[in-house]
């Protein structure tokens, strides 16, 4: 054997894996470049046969998205000229702008339920996790994987009797219910992972600082919390991506004031079926946010989708 | 953890008010008041609902008739649930999905881990890549897809008639009976695929190096390394991918109803999406209850025994 490892593959072995991996990688991306080209489409290319891939490149999709238009008179459009580029854009139509579409509220309300329930979900998850991982808790085991099985209702079977209740207290089609119920729902991911991060921390820092002095509160604000931040913020991230893709519950419990993008998004319609240049639009500010997030994740990724069962 | 006793027995041994002055609340204290909030928080949200779910599952209740009066009707809806040829057939739909679904993920997932773990240059930027779609919305992304599948512009068929020369027109994925199960599938592949292989990677990378110098030593062949040593060695973590996978697609419900909407007629009518127009359509609230309450006892039940022989495989 030469001094490179049994592990070690060849050259040829490598090259052969690198070209398969990034093809693997490019099939996959293609849909999610299609997303980000259409957007950027006029209708009429965006449904051109075959597919462009070439293609003169227009805001017209991402106005369609932020306003309602309604078509209009020649003499009207004549005496009314367009003021700035996004009013020419929908006046060379044959159109004026109406208004504001409902797209910007519903983005607001995705960003308001995804904060307060990721907020939320992490202020009580790092306490009960600490309390889990630190004390000897009553039915420890049993309470952790109590907290785990809630993950495993299917969303439309707990939305019965949620739906009933949040009627009952008002709670229906608020962003209060909705940060309440998404928090629930993300505690048991919060918890888990929390947990994972805070074993990791070596006791001795704490009891050092016991010995200086502090008490437990203070060994656990002033020693532990600094300690963990990196798993706090990436359990936060993971917190936000749910609530920031939660469809179910979303269509089931709001229809107005708090529904958030995703089931907003697939209803963008325009002349005769769906404004595909639009929907593209809308898809692509909301799904950006999600791959920067994922890329700066990627080393704690996989802890993160298994509950922090693997670690790497 | 020993050290931690001699600071409790510490302060045990300590009089009680001193012990207060000096470590402010006891353990005990604070353990529960950090616990409670997340606790208070699951029984409100998750088992009262659950709770609330059983009972109504006996009952004729209809959400979209408050006022009329609600009669127990025992396990009428159990009943009827179980000898429906619709449900069996939506559960068969299930099936397809589940198997599928997993079969292709564990296939292409522990492939593209067993390639990547080459470690060769770049590997880490393709694997970010290749991650992407799991963490998207499948409810805006599977909307998405309709417009991939659309049977003329569609970029989907036309990739479809460039590779096979098929006309890209003759065929619509998910308006199609024969096609629709596997429009789903094909998507959902694409966007949990990585899932797996972050999984297998993980396994892959924990196998030591000496295990393969001393097979390599004993004059292994490279096949026999892999049956004997990646396979077993990989399979608890993929054992575990199945589980979450499992659950996960069990469940499915956004994906699918953007995609096909449990269409066409009702081939693509996977268990979740039943169940949510029984529940929220047709408004048979016990109806729907009594199904929601056979779901989660399967979806346990399953995933009970599944997890038993998980730990099996692992303690081998």
């Amino acid at each position: 054997m030469t001094s490179v490892s049994a592990m070690e593959p060849g050259r040829g072995q490598k090259w052969l894996a690198a070209i398969l991996v990034a093809a693997y990688a490019l099939l996959t991306l293609l849909p999610l470049i299609w997303i980000l080209s259409t957007g950027f489409k006029s209708p009429a290319d965006s449904i051109a046969y075959p597919p462009k891939l070439i293609f003169e490149p227009t805001l017209e999709g991402y106005v369609n998205l932020f306003t309602t238009q309604t078509r209009q008179t020649e003499e009207y459009l004549a005496s009314h000229p367009p003021g700035n580029w996004y009013e020419r854009l929908v006046h060379d139509k044959g159109m004026v702008i109406a208004g504001p579409s409902r797209f910007g509220e519903r983005f607001l309300n995705s960003v308001i339920i995804g904060f307060g329930s990721t907020f939320l979900s992490v202020f009580l998850g790092t306490l009960a996790a600490y309390a889990f991982s630190r004390y000897r808790v009553p039915l420890k085991d049993d309470l952790l994987f109590f907290i785990l099985s809630t993950r495993m209702m299917p969303p439309i079977a707990v939305a019965i009797p949620i739906f009933l209740m949040f009627r009952a207290v008002g709670l229906s089609d608020t962003h209060a219910g909705m940060i309440l119920l998404y928090t629930a729902v993300n505690l048991s991911l919060a918890v888990w992972l929390l947990k994972g991060f805070i074993d990791e921390i070596p006791l001795e820092y704490e009891e050092a600082a016991l010995i200086d002095g502090y008490t437990r509160l203070q060994a656990f604000i002033k020693v532990v919390l600094p300690q963990a931040t990196t798993g706090i913020a990436s359990t936060a991230i993971f917190c936000l991506i749910f609530a920031w893709n939660e469809y179910a519950f979303a269509v089931l419990l709001t229809s107005g004031s708090a529904q958030t993008a995703p089931p907003f998004i697939p209803t963008i319609i325009g002349v005769g079926g769906q404004d595909w240049p639009a929907v593209a639009a809308g898809a692509t500010l909301f799904l950006v946010p999600v791959m920067v997030f994922t890329i700066l994740l990627r080393r704690h990724l996989l802890r993160g989708i298994t509950f922090g069962a693997v670690r790497k | 953890m020993s050290k931690t006793k001699i600071v409790d027995a510490a302060a045990y041994a300590t009089p009680l008010p001193l012990r207060h002055r000096i470590r402010g609340l006891s353990d005990r204290t604070i353990a529960w008041i950090f616990v409670a909030p997340t606790l208070i928080l699951l029984l409100a949200i998750n088992i009262f609902p659950l709770i609330w779910t059983i009972r109504l599952s006996f009952t004729n209740y209809r959400a979209n008739r408050p006022n009329a009066d609600v009669k127990f009707i025992g396990l009428r809806n159990y009943e009827r649930i179980l000898t429906d040829s619709d449900i069996w057939q939506t559960m068969q739909a299930t099936a397809h999905f589940l198997c599928w679904t997993l079969f292709l993920q564990v296939v292409i997932g522990f492939a593209l881990a067993w390639l990547i773990n080459r470690k060769f240059k770049g590997n880490d930027l393709w694997t970010t890549i290749i991650v992407l779609p799991m963490m998207l919305s499948p409810a805006v992304v599977g909307n998405f897809w309709t417009f991939l599948y659309q049977p003329q512009i569609g970029l989907f068929n036309y990739l479809i008639s460039f590779l096979t020369g098929v006309d890209p027109s003759s065929f619509t994925m998910i308006g199609e009976v024969r096609l629709a199960p596997w429009a789903i599938v094909i998507v959902d592949t694409w966007m949990w695929t990585p899932f797996v292989m972050l999984i297998c990677l993980a396994g892959l990378r924990s196998i030591p190096d000496y295990i393969y110098e001393a097979a390599e030593c004993d004059r292994a062949s490279k096949w026999r390394q892999f049956w004997t040593i990646t396979v077993p060695m990989v399979l608890p973590f993929l054992m575990l991918a199945v589980l979450f996978r499992g659950i996960e697609n069990f469940k499915m419900f956004d994906l699918v109803t953007l995609l096909t909407g449990g269409g066409p007629g009702s081939t693509t009518e996977l268990t979740s999406i039943n169940l949510k127009r029984e529940a929220f359509e047709k408004w048979r609230t016990g109806y729907a209850s009594a199904y929601a309450v056979i779901l989660f006892v399967t979806i346990f039940g399953l995933a009970s025994i599944y997890v038993k022989a998980l730990n099996r495989v692992k303690d081998r």
